[in-house]
């Protein structure tokens, strides 16, 4: 069976940085009517990749074939014109548009200089009918959900005939069954005959849908496979390049029994709180030294019940208890004071502040519950900063460059200094692991695992079963903005038996 | 095989149904509210003051701020982009001082408009590329083009300049006499042709949906492929020129060009594109909206007028509407979301 | 510190700026440097821009505060206008315009009406939300007519010795209100740099919403800075109608607002919010009254200094402009490895 004549081929790519080589002499191919992986930990030069080869960044080296003629983009439109589509992990489209705008905007049906505004509606409909979509296409597309959005994305992609479409990381946001309609949808297209480059951090996603896999380590070609020629083991090894000496430790931690954290007095009570539109009214108790597992799909209210107990949106009924003593969580800060900490999902718009140092960040939460008249001597901050820039291996270790030159993982990890010295009683970490790297990633849940055994109580939320059921002593089930479920950690509890909680919301 | 027809579908629609109801009346909200406020406000004139309901006081709206109407369409197009220009005041004065000099000069009408308009578009131009080739805040860099107009104005002339020019003359005295006493200028008219140009551009062009495109999010539009830099540029160019216009317009009712011309007038222009439901923070409203802010701003002067009040009541008056709709248009946003 | 350690100094733009400034007065203007003493008091053209400077100086240090927190105060000229008519209409009613203690009543409630209106600036940005820019600009509209309220459309004189020494008097041989600029800039160096306020400040320009689950307080400092830069505002207004002797709601603190941020922006602060820098502030304002001065001493007409306030500007816009700068350096110096952000 001979191979096709590539639609895509990209031989030496070379991308300069200022200071750092960021593609250096990358192959990289596409078929037509293939699902094509790009993997690669982060910073390994995917995105970059992605935006050499649509024209947002010029190349330093090298050359891009498009149907075998030499191409070299200027920019997103030409890339388009020339047949190379891409859907963004963030929906990249106008939210204040209608629909048919943002499927049609710069390539809108004219006549006479005019804009056919039924024409245009009349061809979205047909569009998205064939994608399945049932959507009012003169509506504004805010009035939808993320997931639509992205579905709308692939639509405007599917419809400028794109040669090459590519999706970079476009499930992060979606639910599984969202996520089976987009494979529904990518493997028709492939069938049609357009090569998609797919990214995902997702490696049962990958798994799923993928024919090959071309992997990317520190900016350098590292391979491409057939996905069924490459066990994920292999692949995980070829995408960090070490041993996964930290995750299989982990995995043979010993399991504190719960039996012995649930005799201690608990440390928060949560009783039918709850807030209107964001979670239904719920019951919930921590432990010191306990992990507590929230799982549950995307908009499941897996955010929405960390941020009423931290304070961040207040709760509309219910009461809250700390360590027996009722309290109303007004705001974070009022949390702070109880010693309750919470880390947030989004690192970059609501965690970090990338223009201060690291080391500002690291004692920014400190700082701001002693007040601003009580500075923290000099000494002191580059004593504690100092420390947790050892114990969690920040990288690069200089607390005063800012922190937005960090990677996501070492973001994260300042993130949690922040909260670590200000010694809280509760952990609410919301999504410590997305989109970081396989290594950061393990650091992090190392990380939990002591502190717990410390004595510190953790919240821990996490889009990864896996990750949930390794880490937590009991693990909470939402579904549909609601706790369906509580489950002991115990032997016979296992991914299967969360899914099918989340499927159905009984409780069994 | 995994079955896709369904459940996606009914999961999906269900809220944005929901939604669809009252969703598009809230994109109207603002302009509806400034329409319903013009209609008080010409009832209350109407009832208090004798000779208010005469058809010359809505007429000589429209003639005595022919200009701001003009300055306020290019301003609109600017905030619809979620930028701001400051510059559009200086630019009366300056592009009425250059006419009145040329003119002076003796250069003949023909040559001094497509010069004068050339100098604003221009200016807009540079300001434009300077926004978006280096990223600079759209308010500071109008702000220089502002210095850089009135500086330039000065220079050229400190004192008002008279225009003798015929042409000048004769087109500020053209009307269309509906009856004695009531007429609607030529500038009016002008400045409606303006007007109806840019309601079409927006609504049936690539370009105004660009426009609006790059207000909604800038970032997705450049991913989206569309020409964001060149759009951006085009509204300041846009604006540039309508501000010529407008110089234009208002040395030809002063008949004369002066460096003082239009000071204040980008604040004008800015409360009449605010209170017409334009949001500032781009991607939402229509011209018609600025058109009534532009009539709202125009009939407070000509109640306090009737009044006999002080022109400081206008201010206030100005101040306080434009509080009241950046409020409504906070709660109509803080609905959307 | 290497040469391109210093090119690349937030401050050295401004200070460069100064001192060709300088250099050129020294050039074209006999005398520009004289300063002599006079009745014990210091006279020139250098204490002229001084004072020239001051009532900028305390406007622009409000402007940085405000600026720092992401936002922008466009009403600072029409609180200057409102400050002065309100101690001027208590010093024209008073029996005695020289009596200390009515002056100081004056005083006092001239600067708590500024509060006053700074708090409301404050409680539109904090409390509604509004866009700074738009929200301020509502007093900068309303607030003129205000003033003119206050003095019911008239230009109050007044004839106050005591009040007189706010803007033009002398104490120790300076003038006074360039040691009141010297005080609040101290102050307010003090309250941000020995505390913890200006990191709180700068994370809050940073990002709000990181900030608020920081447990930072982000509404009540973003309230604080309007108040700040009312205050600031208000002892200017003073200063204004002081040297002047009158009230006149039209002409005082006419455009301050954007010499105020140009101040700011010249200093390096980013009017994105975030860092701020209150001797580029300083040095900013500085450079823009000595440019008023100085145009005017070497015989360019005044108005000319606007085209040059707009060269200023443009210049440097670009020279802090990231783009631009990258354009210029990217032969000669790569940027150090950890700046460079690598995209994933």
């Amino acid at each position: 069976m001979g191979e096709p004549p590539a639609v895509l081929e990209m031989t030496g790519i070379q991308k300069i940085f200022p200071g750092v080589v960021a593609l250096d002499g990358v192959d990289f191919r596409l078929l037509p009517g293939e699902i094509h992986a790009l993997m690669g930990e982060n910073g390994a030069g995917k995105s970059t990749l992605i935006k050499v080869l649509t024209g947002v960044y010029g190349i330093d080296g090298g050359d891009i074939k498009l149907s075998g003629r030499d191409v070299l983009f200027t920019g997103p439109l030409q890339a388009q014109e020339a047949g190379i589509s891409t859907v963004y992990q963030e929906v990249n489209l106008c939210a204040n548009l209608s629909v048919a705008e943002n499927i049609f905007i710069g390539r809108q049906p004219r006549r006479f200089g005019r804009i056919q505004w039924s024409e245009m509606r009349k061809r979205s409909a047909g569009l998205l009918a064939r994608l399945d979509l049932d959507l009012d296409v003169s509506a504004p597309l805010n009035t939808y959900s993320l997931a639509v959005q992205q579905m709308v994305a692939i639509a405007r992609a599917v419809d400028i005939e794109a040669k090459v479409l590519i999706l970079d990381e476009p499930t992060s946001s979606l639910d599984a069954s969202e996520v089976a309609q987009l494979f529904a949808i990518m493997r028709r297209l492939r069938d049609s005959g357009v090569a998609i480059l797919f990214v995902s951090h997702f490696l049962d996603q990958i798994y799923e849908v993928a024919d090959r896999i071309t992997v990317l380590r520190n900016g350098a070609l590292i391979g491409e496979y057939r996905t069924a020629e490459l066990p994920q083991v292999e692949l995980v090894r070829k995408m960090i390049g070490k041993e996964l000496a930290t995750l299989e430790q982990l995995e043979s931690r010993p399991r504190e029994s719960a039996e012995q954290i649930e005799r201690g007095e608990p440390i928060l009570r949560a009783e039918q709180l709850g807030r209107d539109g964001a979670i239904a009214p719920f019951d919930l108790t921590i432990h010191a030294g306990e992990v507590v597992g929230l799982a549950g799909l995307l908009g499941s209210g897996r955010t929405e019940l960390a941020r009423l107990l931290f304070g961040a949106d207040k709760a509309d009924s219910g009461k809250l208890e700390l360590d027996g003593k009722p309290v109303s969580m007004r705001s974070p800060r009022a949390a702070m004071a109880h010693g309750i900490a919470f880390s947030s999902e989004n690192r970059r718009t609501e965690g970090v502040i990338g223009e201060l140092t690291v080391r500002e960040n690291i004692i920014l939460a400190l700082q701001a519950a002693r007040g601003w008249t009580r500075p923290i001597a000099k000494r002191r901050q580059d004593q504690l900063v100092g420390k947790y820039i050892k114990a969690l291996q920040i990288r690069p270790d200089n607390p005063e460059i800012p922190v937005r030159n960090l990677s996501g993982g070492n973001q994260q990890k300042v993130l949690l200094a922040r909260w670590l010295i200000t010694e809280p009683k509760l952990l609410i970490i919301d999504e410590p692991t997305r989109g970081i790297d396989v290594g950061a990633k393990a650091e992090i849940q190392r990380l939990v695992a002591e502190l717990s055994s410390g004595g510190m109580a953790v919240l821990f939320v996490s889009a990864e079963l896996e990750e949930v059921l390794r880490l937590s002593h009991k693990i909470e089930v939402l579904r549909d903005r609601r706790l369906v479920e509580e489950l002991d950690n115990t032997g016979d509890v296992d991914a299967d038996r969360i899914m099918r909680t989340i499927a159905s919301g009984a409780t069994s | 095989m995994i079955d896709v027809s369904t459940t996606p579908a009914t999961n999906k629609t269900g809220p944005a149904s929901r939604r669809r109801t009252y969703r598009p009346n809230a994109q109207y909200i603002p302009v509806l509210a400034t329409l319903s406020l013009l209609i008080v406000m010409y009832t209350f004139g109407a009832v208090s003051y004798e000779n208010f309901t005469h058809p010359s006081v809505l007429l000589n709206l429209f003639t005595n701020n022919a200009f701001l109407l003009v300055v306020a369409v290019g301003m609109t197009f600017v905030i619809l982009t979620g930028g701001i220009d400051l510059s559009v005041g200086a630019v009366i004065a300056m592009t009425s001082t250059v006419a009145a000099t040329l003119l002076q000069a003796g250069w003949p009408a023909g040559v001094v408009i497509p010069v004068v308009l050339l100098v604003g578009g221009v200016l807009g131009l540079g300001m434009g590329a300077v926004i978006h080739f280096f990223k600079v805040e759209p308010f500071i860099a109008t702000l220089a083009g502002m210095f850089l107009a009135r500086g330039i104005a000065l220079l050229i002339n400190q004192n008002s300049i008279p225009i003798t020019n015929e042409f000048w003359t004769s087109i500020a005295e053209t009307r269309i006499v509906f009856e004695p006493g009531v007429y609607i200028s030529g500038m009016a008219l002008v400045a409606l042709a303006v007007v109806a140009v840019a309601a079409v551009v927006l609504a049936w062009s690539r370009f105004g949906r660009n426009v609006y495109a790059i207000g909604g999010n800038a970032d997705s539009a450049l991913l989206m492929g569309l020409p964001v830099g060149r759009t951006r540029i085009g509204v300041y160019t846009l604006s540039g020129f309508c501000a010529a216009l407008g110089g234009l317009i208002y040395s030809i009712t002063t008949t004369s060009g002066y460096a003082g011309h239009g000071t204040g007038t980008e604040l004008d222009a800015i409360a009449a594109v605010v209170i017409g439901g334009v949001l500032l923070t781009g991607g939402s409203g229509y011209v018609l909206g600025t058109v009534l802010g532009v009539l709202v701003l125009g009939m407070i002067n000509t109640i306090v007028n009737f009044a006999s009040l002080n022109s400081w009541w206008a201010r206030m008056a100005i101040g306080v509407l434009l509080f009241a709709f950046i409020v409504l248009q906070r709660l109509v946003t803080r609905k959307a979301k | 510190m290497t040469l391109q350690k210093i090119l690349k100094s937030r401050l050295m733009w401004p200070v460069a700026m100064l001192v060709v400034l300088l250099l050129c007065a020294l050039i074209f203007s006999d005398g520009f440097f004289d300063i002599r003493i006079q009745d014990g008091h210091l006279f020139g053209t250098p204490v002229n821009i001084l004072r020239a400077s001051a009532p900028l100086v305390l406007v622009a240090i409000g402007m940085t505060l405000v600026i720092s927190t992401g936002g922008i105060d466009l009403s600072v000229g029409s609180v200057m206008a409102v400050s002065g008519a309100m101690a001027c209409l208590i010093i024209g009613d008073l029996s005695n315009q020289n009596s200390v203690g009515g002056v100081a009543v004056a005083v006092v409630a001239a600067i708590a009406l500024s509060l006053v209106l700074g708090l409301w600036n404050g409680f539109l940005v904090a409390v509604l939300g509004i866009q700074p820019i738009i929200a301020t600009l509502i007093l900068m509209v309303a607030g003129r007519g205000l003033a003119q309220l206050i003095t019911s459309g008239q230009i109050i004189n007044v004839q106050s010795s005591p009040y007189k020494v706010i803007g033009a008097g002398y104490v120790l041989g300076l003038p006074v209100s360039v040691l009141i600029a010297a005080v609040v800039l101290a102050i307010t160096v003090l309250l941000t740099r020995r505390t913890a306020l200006g990191l709180l400040l700068e994370s809050v320009g940073g990002s709000p919403v990181a900030s608020r689950l920081a447990g930072i307080q982000a509404r009540r400092f973003t309230v604080m800075v309007y108040i700040a830069s009312a205050a600031c505002a208000g002892i200017a207004g003073l200063i204004y109608s002081s040297n002047v002797s009158s009230a006149d709601g039209n002409n005082a603190g006419n455009l301050i607002e954007l010499d105020a941020i140009l101040a700011v922006v010249i200093g390096g602060t980013a009017l994105t919010g975030g860092r701020f820098s209150l001797a580029g502030t300083t040095l900013g304002a500085l450079l823009i009254a000595t440019l008023d001065t100085t145009a005017q001493s070497v015989g360019i007409p005044p108005e000319a200094t606007l085209v040059f306030k707009a060269v200023v500007v443009v210049v440097l816009c670009l020279a802090q402009s990231a783009t631009f700068r990258a354009m210029l350096f990217r032969r000669s110096t790569p940027r150090p490895a950890a700046r460079a952000e690598v995209p994933a």
